[in-house]
C-alpha cells in the first residue's frame, strides 16, 4: 500500500539517488565548471589584488600545527637530501622566463624574507595558525624575469601521491600577491619534513591543497593543459577538486 | 456544506523563491553532510584541528543521507558551491520583491501583542486541534507559521549565507570584518553547522505541517497561487 510516509521517504531516496545520476552527466560537469568560474570571477571582482588574508598575533598560533597529505616523500633521493640537510637541494625556476635560475637553500635563506602569521584552511574543514617565513615569489619571478606570455606558475614537488608527482599551480594575481611566499621556516624553526621541508608554497587566499610542499621547481607556463592531466594540480587531476581554491 | 472557496494566497515571487530555495536547501544540506564527514569536529575561535579540543564531534552521516551517496568531498563541494549562490541571490531577489509587493509588510509583520505568552499558547492549542487558519482571515499565516518564516527568512538563511562566505579564504581577504563578526573561522564554521541543523529541524516541521494541513491543497497553492479555504472545523 502506498502510504503518505512511504511516498515521502521514497521521494527523498529518489532525490538523493537522482543527484548521483545527475552528477555523472556531462551537463552536470559543465554546470559545476560554470559554478566554479562564477565564484572565481565574483571573488576576484570583490577582492582587490593586494587585499591581505588575515594575519594573527604570535599567541594566536595553534599549539600544534598538524601536518596533512604526504608526511615524508618516499625514496632514497629525498632521504639523502634530508641526511645532508638539503645542502644539495636546488630550486629551479624555468619555463617562460628570460633568466632561468637555480637557487640553493643557502641562497634562498639569504634573500629578504616575509614573515607572516597566517591561518591554513584545509579543504576538509580544519584550520591551523602558524608563522611562516620565506622570500616572496614575486622577488624570485623578477630575478628570473617572467615573460609576458606567462600566465601561470606551476610548482613541482618531490612527493608522489597515488603514483603521480604532486604539483600545483596559481595564476599571476596570486603569484604577485604580497603574501605568496616560498616558506623555509615554520614557527621560528627550519621547516620540518611533515610540513614540506625544505620549501613550501604559501598562497594565503586559497585552501590548503594549493600550498605545495617539497617544492624543487617553479615553471612559468602559458597553459596548464600539457601538465599532468591538465587540470592544474594533482588533486584537481585525480579527484576533481577545483583549481581556484579561494572558496 | 459550502463548497471550498479558492482564494489567491501566494504571489509569484513567493512561489518562485519557495521552490528554488526548497531545492537549494535539500542539495546544500545533503552535500553539507558529506562536507561534515570530511572533518566531523567543531571548534570555537580562530582555528581548530585534530590536536585542538572540539566543542562537538559529529556522527558520521550514512550514505543514504549524503550527496553524493559515496564519499567524495570534491563532488560534494561542487554541489554545495553551485547552489550556495543560487540560495543567496534568490533570497536577495525575494526580499527586494517582497518589500516592493508589500508581502513582508502585510503578511509577515509580527506585532508585539502576538509575542505574548497567551497568544502563543492559544496558537499552540489550535495546532494540536489541527486548526491552521483563522476563518475570519483565511489567507493569513497563523502565528507559529509567521514566526517560523520570519526566523528562517531573516535569521537562519542570512546566517547560513554570511557564515558560508566567512569560510572562504578568498572572501576573508575581501571582507575581513565578517570573520570578526563571528569570532573567527572555527566559530563561523560552528555557527554554520548549528544553523544548518536548525534549518533541518524547520524542514522536518514544515513538511509535517504541510501534510497535516492537506498536502494536495497546500502544494497546489504554492504552485498556482490559489488555495482552497478548508472547511472550518467546529
Amino acid at each position: 500500500m502506498i502510504t503518505r510516509r512511504s511516498l515521502i521517504v521514497g521521494g527523498a531516496g529518489v532525490l538523493l539517488a537522482g543527484c548521483d545520476t545527475i552528477a555523472a552527466t556531462p551537463v552536470a560537469g559543465e554546470l559545476f565548471d560554470a559554478g566554479e568560474a562564477f565564484q572565481r570571477r565574483l571573488q576576484r571582482l570583490l577582492t582587490s589584488r593586494t587585499a591581505l588574508a588575515p594575519e594573527y598575533l604570535p599567541e594566536q598560533r595553534s599549539p600544534i600545527f598538524r601536518a596533512n597529505g604526504t608526511r615524508k616523500p618516499v625514496g632514497t633521493d629525498y632521504q639523502s637530501h634530508l641526511d645532508s640537510r638539503f645542502a644539495d637541494w636546488r630550486l629551479r625556476i624555468d619555463g617562460l622566463v628570460a633568466h632561468p635560475l637555480t637557487l640553493s637553500m643557502a641562497q634562498l635563506r639569504a634573500m629578504p624574507a616575509r614573515t607572516q602569521i597566517t591561518r591554513h584552511d584545509c579543504v576538509e574543514g580544519w584550520s591551523a595558525i602558524g608563522k611562516w617565513m620565506g622570500p616572496r615569489l614575486s622577488l624570485l619571478l623578477d630575478a628570473a624575469q617572467l615573460s609576458d606570455r606567462a600566465r601561470y606558475l606551476v610548482f613541482h614537488c618531490a612527493d608522489v601521491l597515488y603514483g603521480r608527482p604532486y604539483y600545483e599551480s596559481i595564476d599571476l594575481v596570486d603569484a604577485r600577491h604580497p603574501q605568496t611566499i616560498l616558506a623555509w621556516a615554520l614557527n621560528d624553526q627550519v621547516l620540518q619534513v611533515a610540513n614540506g621541508a625544505p620549501l613550501r608554497l604559501r598562497v594565503e587566499r586559497q585552501l590548503g591543497y594549493k600550498h605545495a610542499k617539497y617544492v624543487h621547481r617553479i615553471e612559468a607556463v602559458e597553459s596548464l593543459a600539457p601538465i599532468g592531466a591538465g587540470k592544474g594540480g594533482l588533486w584537481e587531476d585525480i579527484a576533481g577538486y577545483q583549481w581556484y581554491a579561494g572558496i | 456544506m459550502d463548497k471550498p472557496v479558492p482564494i489567491y494566497r501566494h504571489r509569484l515571487a513567493t512561489r518562485l523563491w519557495h521552490w528554488i530555495t526548497a531545492l537549494s536547501v535539500v542539495v546544500l544540506l545533503g552535500s553539507g553532510l558529506t562536507i561534515s564527514n570530511a572533518h566531523p569536529h567543531l571548534y570555537w575561535g580562530q582555528y581548530g584541528a585534530n590536536f585542538d579540543t572540539p566543542w562537538l564531534s559529529l556522527p558520521h552521516f550514512p550514505p543514504w543521507m549524503t550527496i553524493p551517496s559515496r564519499y567524495n568531498l570534491a563532488l560534494a563541494r561542487d554541489w554545495h558551491l553551485l547552489f550556495a549562490p543560487v540560495l543567496a541571490f534568490s533570497l536577495l531577489s525575494y526580499m527586494i520583491a517582497s518589500v516592493l509587493n508589500r508581502h513582508f509588510q502585510r503578511d509577515l509583520r509580527v506585532r508585539t501583542h502576538e509575542l505574548r505568552l497567551d497568544a502563543l499558547a492559544r496558537d499552540f492549542r489550535e495546532h494540536l486541534a489541527l486548526r491552521f487558519h483563522d476563518p475570519d482571515h483565511p489567507a493569513a499565516y497563523n502565528l507559529f507559521q509567521k514566526l517560523a518564516y520570519v526566523v528562517v527568512i531573516f535569521v537562519l538563511l542570512p546566517l547560513m549565507i554570511l557564515t558560508g562566505i566567512a569560510l572562504s579564504p578568498g572572501m576573508n581577504a575581501a571582507w575581513p570584518w565578517l570573520l570578526d563578526v563571528f569570532g573567527g573561522r572555527a566559530s563561523a564554521r560552528s555557527i554554520h553547522f548549528v544553523t544548518a541543523a536548525l534549518l533541518g529541524l524547520f524542514l522536518v516541521g514544515h513538511l509535517a505541517l504541510v501534510i497535516l494541513a492537506g498536502p494536495i491543497n497546500e502544494i497546489r497553492s504554492m504552485l498556482t497561487g490559489w488555495w482552497r479555504v478548508p472547511e472550518s472545523k467546529a
